[in-house]
């Protein structure tokens, strides 16, 4: 793992990367108020691909934004790998998603002007590793998702499917222990989207890291270990595959 | 991380070239624009520099170098008894008009110079002797301004002939002299024959120039002519800038001058803000993708300082750049253009000024922007 500001984590002590209890989460003030987690209850365990999935506007969304740190909850707790996010200040929550957390996103956000190899980088030099090292580091994660020959393109010179295991090597490159995807297959083909998802299993899963995915997608429910299914604000069930 | 940051800025071709080349076309215009109001404004004091002397008299009252307020030529003999002054001569100037050969009337500016040392002579002469002055009718040309002299625009020669009051006038050189901002040409004489050249007062002397004495420095000597005869005394340096300060607060091209420099900094505000703002709002995403990802807001507002300031820099190096070359394909004409390094210091200030404040948009967004923007759709 990158050198971290934050105390060492070394998990919760059940093989949980994620407890979450009572979780609520609202937006608005007054009539406005929108009530989005109604008190959330969740474990993620180390080495599982978890699912997430619920209709749109059930909180999906919502609760991986809390999970990683990136939203600030009403109430309740988070603990990830052993660490309270959601006692903690905004510049240490910044660290906590820097050291702990990977992200893929559905629109790959991939900066336009880098090239892949530069894009993979970024967890690293925002860790404040020196700019060559990290380029080397992030084209063996490009050879990793087979795009080795790509390293060197810009992202519109890329396939969508492309982008996305673009995506994966940033999320996987500074080798965060929890990784978060919205959405990774929703602008994807069928057969692309069940390709990455394989890509999810045979690279990023691992003994200490989890993956949450959020997802829509039906024909990629049977990548997943188990399934939240989550529905106005609650999770009403979690079945394993 | 500012690396990527800088590379996202050049990487996106159109914004990044429309920035630079706005603020380039700022810039060039700033300085050109200063360069020309310092041009006209140094160009006033040229006939002080023509010139050359360490101490200038003339009436307390006196304004500018172009003010005629003429004394008694007792007050001469006054100035030479003043404690620590070495020598004192006359200097008589006047704008006169030169009958031309073809009957045309032509404005010039008449130097009368001391008849035995000729002090306050052109120190570059391009044809003849300072020494010929003293042939009967005799005048020097400064060849700045001087083809409205000739016929048909040629540059008078040796020789050649005019009239001055009525009065013969003849060509014995030609001296290197700076345009001056009147444009008109300078004529140097003897001092006794410039006043005969200029239509008659009641006194004639304008200025007495002077020098201290060995070991007396020119503010003491200053001092003291001030102090024993009451009449006006400046070093060059001092009567230089009474006739820039006496334009600057009398014409029009301070306010003319700023107005421009107004609208060319407004210009430039609008074209950096927009720019950046555009920016801004296409990389909100990306800078919302860089938060979730752990970058601190305070990296993000230094890689956002880092591209404005960037763009600064080369905007104003290639205006700055332009300027100073369109000054140097002038320079030897009529454009006045002076270039103080004051001025670039100003227009530089400017300039990050201008990127800084407009930087300032996108700073807010970032700092204001919540990381979860970047799970929309």
């Amino acid at each position: 793992m990158a050198s971290t500001s934050l105390q060492a984590a070394t998990g919760n002590g059940n093989g949980n990367a994620a407890i979450l209890s009572k979780v609520n989460k609202s937006f608005g003030l007054g009539d406005t108020r929108v009530h989005v987690l109604k008190d959330v209850d969740l474990e993620v365990k180390c080495g599982e691909l978890l699912l997430l999935v619920g209709p749109s506007g059930c909180g999906k969304t919502t609760l991986l934004s809390v999970l990683a740190g990136i939203l600030d909850i009403d109430d309740g707790e988070i603990d990830v790998f052993g660490i309270r996010v959601d006692n903690l200040r905004q510049a240490k929550k910044t660290d906590f998603r820097r050291d702990y957390i990977g992200f893929i996103f559905q629109q790959f956000n991939l900066v336009p002007t880098l090239t892949a190899a530069e894009n993979v980088a970024i967890p690293l030099l925002i860790a404040k590793r020196p700019y060559q090292e990290s380029l080397k580091q992030a084209r063996r994660y490009l050879e990793l998702v087979g795009l080795g020959d790509r390293s060197e393109f810009l992202p519109t010179q890329l396939s969508g499917g492309q982008q996305q295991r673009v995506a994966i090597a940033r999320a996987l490159v500074a080798e965060p222990r929890l990784i978060i995807c919205d959405e990774p297959t929703a602008s994807l083909d069928g057969e692309t989207g069940k390709h990455i998802m394989e890509m999810f299993r045979s690279i990023a899963l691992s003994e200490n890291r989890a993956l949450v995915v959020v997802t829509h997608d039906n024909r990629i429910f049977s990548y997943g270990d188990r399934i939240a299914e989550m529905l106005d604000g609650r999770i009403l069930s979690v079945h394993t595959n | 991380m500012f690396r990527i940051g800088l590379k996202m800025l050049i990487g996106d071709r159109a914004k990044y070239i429309t920035l630079v080349s706005g603020l380039s076309f700022v810039v060039l215009l700033f300085v050109q624009q200063g360069s020309v109001f310092c041009g006209l404004m140094v160009r006033t004091a040229k006939p002080v520099e023509a010139v050359g002397a360490p101490i200038w008299v003339c009436d307390p009252n006196l304004q500018s170098i172009d003010d005629s307020k003429p004394m008694i030529d007792t007050e001469l003999g006054r100035v030479r008894s003043v404690p620590g002054v070495k020598w004192a001569v006359p200097l008589f100037i006047r704008q006169v008009q030169v009958r031309l050969k073809d009957g045309k009337f032509q404005t010039v500016r008449l130097f009368g110079l001391d008849n035995s040392s000729l002090i306050g002579r052109p120190s570059v002469m391009l044809e003849g002797d300072p020494a010929a002055l003293n042939a009967p009718d005799a005048v020097i040309l400064g060849k700045a301004e001087s083809d409205r002299l000739g016929i048909n625009g040629q540059f008078p020669k040796i020789g050649d002939t005019f009239e001055l009051n009525d009065r013969l006038a003849r060509v014995v050189g030609i001296a290197d002299v700076p345009r001056d901002f009147l444009s008109n040409p300078y004529v140097f004489t003897t001092y006794d024959r410039a006043i005969l050249y200029a239509p008659r007062q009641r006194k004639q002397l304008n200025f007495i120039l002077a020098a201290p004495q060995d070991g007396v420095p020119v503010e003491q000597a200053l001092q003291n002519i001030r102090k024993t005869t009451g009449l006006g005394a400046f070093s060059q340096e001092g009567m230089q800038w009474l006739t820039i300060g006496y334009y600057m607060k009398n014409t029009g091209i301070p306010i003319n001058i700023g107005i421009s420099l107004t609208l060319v900094f407004v210009v430039g505000m609008a074209i950096a803000g927009q720019t950046f703002y555009a920016f801004a709002l296409q990389n909100e995403r990306y800078f919302g993708a860089l938060k979730a990802m752990g970058t601190r807001s305070r990296t993000l507002v230094g890689m956002i300082i880092l591209q404005s300031v960037t763009v600064g820099l080369i905007g104003y190096g290639i205006g700055a750049g332009a300027a100073t070359f369109i000054g140097w394909l002038g320079r030897n004409g009529r454009l006045a253009f002076y270039t103080p390094y004051q001025l670039l210091i100003i227009s530089f200030g400017v300039t990050m000024f201008i990127c800084l404040l407009s930087s300032l948009v996108s700073i807010q967004r970032v700092l204001r922007l919540e990381p979860a923007v970047v799970f929309r759709g």
